[in-house]
């Protein structure tokens, strides 16, 4: 730090993509900017660095994206998973300028790959980075020290300073000293409070406490609340958040993409008492993905048990750790810790409730059960083909809603109006686009165009 | 001998976790072949390890390299699994350990042969002879080295057969090696998949350093190659002896090449030394960096004597670049050197395998 100015034009609070594109925008503008990024370096990116691919409007093929994804039926596919939960203006310019952020990401170091082996559903939707999300996350770490941005690791913002419709400075704590960050511009973008047990505990109930957060764990919300506490116009429901039901042996943080689960279809899934809860073949995905996070989560325990038999186990993606698989059913719930009894009874119930049909593990094959309380509706086959397999479910945290209330500009607003030098970008402001529901590689590109807004009206503040 | 247990599990944990994920699927051909299985036996695993350029970018693309629990690191592991899967390939075994992980054993072996050639030199003149072969006759030379040059090929030949039993190669078709041949030649597995290059020597960031000197290597070592088999071929179709002039095919070939290959030798140590050595196989960096030297000393010992042609020195400089020639050739089979011989079968066996796949599906 003995290289700092008094003061900057511009601090970042997070280092997720967010920050980055709000940074690089600020300093290519001819701004000083800092990046406060609160995690170690080996840790920094945020989610970001978990994720895949962003959503991106086109109207013709562009690399690596194919056919067409225009703005109505982006938008259509917006409102249907949020319910309408979504501001139309925001949304609307979020998808337009998702158009030029593929080539600016490429200006700026992000390498792109044609849809990845297993998602080809996303291939005309979705651009895919090439290495994933820590490979884009480094490409803008270096692109943004090119461009002369200083970067603290370890830079944990505590508290937003405001005086009025002013922010000051900002009160963090770098490598574990107290330090005061100067500077004339300010963007928020440390991402939603989802690594913070208590207050998931607080907003949703002490379940949260069993839930597995997927992403890092360095999201615990400390900007987010400090600006509620001071006022700051909030959106998004303060005890949701997305949840999928991912392997239930994850690491408690940080497990990512490959603790998914892509079996349940596929499956019966059981609750501790060997019960079935839901109907597996209700939907194809991406509906089914994102709503076992939340049926699981309301189970006896926070747990669920998927199992499947050797007719279906090369049906999906390999799961990150092997399942537990066994010759005959009773051995395998007693390896799961599930009564023996208990689930012949409940897969022999179900066996004798499919009926024969053609099965097709691609679309709806209304291969369904017949008499059952729980109904399959789709791809229902007996358990009747050892080896058996069963894999633990928990709900695994994505993100939280809860937000700060930007207008199109990015600015933050207080009671009164806007905060003159203060704006928000990504997951902490995401709320006042996407209500409800997700869609998927939408986080990504809320993040990106807003952080470009971002930093663009800030360094334009400070010019 | 079958194969180390620890390190076969510990790159099948990792493979695992990267069949799950398949972010770096675009990098390499290594991500590819691994997504047409859901389980890898050893066979496979050695395969992907062959496949694998040791890019790196699958480790600062990671998310979860350690302090991650998963503590993937990939370059290294299969790197690891490489060299152990060299090693155990070779016949006699211990020469491979010996020479793939101590650069000193190649230096010991540098000296001995060194003074036998001095010996040589001194015991066995001609009565006559033109240029270098006023030092050693020719049939000396070619008694010498072909036997040399042959049998290191014929142990390398039988690994390869084990190889490729083990990983289960089918049959060989020329369309698989000529897709082969064109990776090779472009190095395609050092691009990035971006053609931005690989990251080897600065961290994150992706330069194509490493692709350009490993170029300037191969492709200096063909040519020097092809400057001594042009040479054969005059001596003995056309009657024409050395010492050839400047504008024929040995020169032509030769002076071109071994400054490629200086200039790549030069390159790719500058770059070993900067690169993080636990993202490759450790334990064999001595023997490595050895070897690359080597190749260099060889280059530039070649190019001396023709720069002393002429003078008194071509006696001594021909004795210490036959003996680093002798020295490159012995070692072929427990060195480095094999890395070419199976990285071309893996992508050999790749072709075929992929088109296998994708007829299947
Ligand atoms: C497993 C997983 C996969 C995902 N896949 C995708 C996908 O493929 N496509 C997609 O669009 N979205 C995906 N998402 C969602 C996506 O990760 C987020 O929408 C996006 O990363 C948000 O970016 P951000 O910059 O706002 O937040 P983040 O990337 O999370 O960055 C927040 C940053 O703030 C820092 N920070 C937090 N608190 C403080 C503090 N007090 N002081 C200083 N710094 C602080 C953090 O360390 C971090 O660097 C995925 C999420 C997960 C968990
Ligand atoms: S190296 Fe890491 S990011 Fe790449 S495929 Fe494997 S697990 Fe995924
Ligand atoms: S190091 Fe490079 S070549 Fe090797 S597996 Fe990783 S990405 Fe592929």
């Amino acid at each position: 730090m003995r290289d700092w100015p008094a003061t900057f034009d511009l601090a970042v609070a997070g280092g997720g993509n967010a920050a980055l594109c709000a940074a690089i925008t600020a300093a290519e503008a001819g701004a000083s900017v800092v990046v406060l990024e609160g995690a170690p370096k080996p840790y920094r990116g945020g989610n970001s660095r978990h994720t895949r691919n962003f959503r991106c409007m086109h109207r013709e093929p562009m690399f690596p994206l194919t056919g067409r994804y225009e703005e109505e039926e982006y938008l259509d596919d917006l409102l249907r998973v949020t319910k309408g939960k979504t501001d139309e203006e925001l949304a609307r310019l979020v998808i337009r300028l998702s158009e030029q952020c593929l080539l600016w990401m490429q200006a700026h170091g992000v390498r792109f790959q044609p849809s990845l082996s297993g998602t080809l559903s996303l291939s005309r939707t979705n651009a895919f980075f090439l290495g994933g999300g820590k490979a884009l996350v480094n490409a803008y770490y270096n692109t943004a020290a090119d461009l002369g941005v200083k970067i603290a690791y370890e830079a944990q913002v505590r508290h937003v300073h405001r005086e009025g419709a002013r922010i000051t400075h900002l009160e963090a704590e770098i490598a574990g000293q107290p330090v005061t960050v100067n500077a004339r511009a300010f963007i928020l973008a440390s991402g939603g409070f989802q690594a913070d047990i208590d207050w998931l505990a607080r907003a949703w109930g002490p379940s949260a406490r069993n839930f597995l957060i997927r992403g890092t764990p360095y999201n615990r919300g400390v900007v987010l609340r400090d600006m509620l506490e001071q006022g700051a116009e909030s959106v998004g429901d303060p005890t949701q958040c997305h949840a999928v039901a991912i392997d239930g042996r994850a690491p408690k943080y940080d497990g990512g993409i490959v603790t998914r689960l892509d079996c349940v279809p596929f499956s019966i899934v059981v609750n501790r008492d060997s019960e079935r809860f839901h109907d597996e073949g209700e939907d194809v995905w991406p509906k089914r993905y994102a709503i076992w996070g939340r049926l699981v989560a309301a189970q006896p325990d926070q747990v669920g048990y998927a199992l499947i038999d050797s007719k279906s186990i090369d049906l999906f993606m390999p799961s990150v750790f092997p399942p537990a698989r066994a010759d005959t059913i009773e051995e395998l719930a007693a390896q799961m810790g599930l009564d023996p009894q208990a689930l012949r009874r409940t897969v022999d119930g179900f066996n004798a409730a499919c009926r024969p049909g053609e099965f097709h593990p691609t679309e709806l094959d209304g291969l369904r059960t017949v008499g059952l309380n729980v109904p399959k509706s789709n791809w229902a086959r007996p358990l009747d083909t050892p080896p058996f397999y069963g894999y633990q479910l928990r709900p695994g945290v994505t993100f939280t809603y809860l937000g700060l209330k930007v207008d199109s500009k990015a600015r933050v607003h207080g009671a009164d109006g806007p905060i003159r030098n203060l704006w928000a970008a990504g997951e902490i402001m995401a709320g006042s686009i996407l209500g409800e529901g997700y869609l998927a590689g939408f986080g990504m590109t809320i993040g990106t165009v807003f952080g470009r807004i971002a930093g663009k009206e800030a360094a334009a503040h400070v010019a | 001998m079958s194969p180390d247990p620890t390190l076969m599990d510990e790159a099948r944990r990792q493979i695992e976790i990267c069949n799950a994920c398949r972010y770096c699927e675009g990098y390499c051909s290594v991500f590819p072949a691994m997504t047409r299985q859901k389980a890898f036996a050893d066979g496979d695993l050695t395969h992907l390890a062959n496949l694998c350029h040791n890019c790196r970018g699958c480790y600062y693309a990671c998310q979860y390299t350690a302090p991650h629990e998963f503590a993937l690191n990939i370059p290294a592991v299969l790197a690891d699994l490489r060299v152990e899967g060299w090693e155990r390939l070779a016949r006699p075994q211990a020469f491979a350990r010996l020479f793939q992980r101590h650069g000193v054993a190649m230096a010991g072996l540098l000296v001995v042969v060194l003074a036998l050639f001095f010996w040589a030199l001194a015991a066995l003149r001609p009565e006559e002879g033109a240029g270098f072969y006023a030092y050693l006759a020719h049939n000396t030379m070619i008694a010498i080295f072909i036997p040399a040059f042959v049998l290191p090929l014929a142990l390398i030949a039988l690994s390869l057969r084990d190889y490729w039993r083990e990983v289960g190669g089918g049959r060989v078709r020329l369309a698989h090696i000529l897709s082969a041949l064109e990776s090779a030649a472009r190095l395609k597995n050092l691009s990035g998949g971006h053609g931005d290059g690989c990251n080897f020597e600065s961290g994150d960031r992706f330069t194509d350093r490493r692709r350009l000197f490993h170029h300037l290597m191969m492709y200096g070592f063909l040519l020097c190659f092809a400057s001594t088999a042009s040479g054969t071929i005059m001596h003995y179709g056309l009657g024409w002896e050395a010492p050839y002039p400047l504008w024929s095919a040995p020169k032509l070939f030769g002076l071109p090449g071994g400054v490629m290959m200086v200039a790549g030798a030069t390159g790719l140590v500058w770059l070993k030394l900067r690169a993080d050595p636990e993202l490759g196989a450790a334990q064999v960096w001595g023997g490595e960096m050895a070897f690359v030297l080597l190749l260099g000393a060889v280059a530039l010992t070649g190019l001396a004597l023709y720069a002393a042609t002429g003078s008194g020195l071509v006696g001594p400089l021909l004795a210490i670049h036959l003996a680093t020639v002798m020295v490159l050739f012995l070692v072929m089979p427990f060195s480095k050197m094999v890395h070419g011989f199976f990285r071309l079968a893996a992508l050999v066996a790749e072709a075929g395998k992929s088109a296998t796949a994708g007829k299947r599906a």
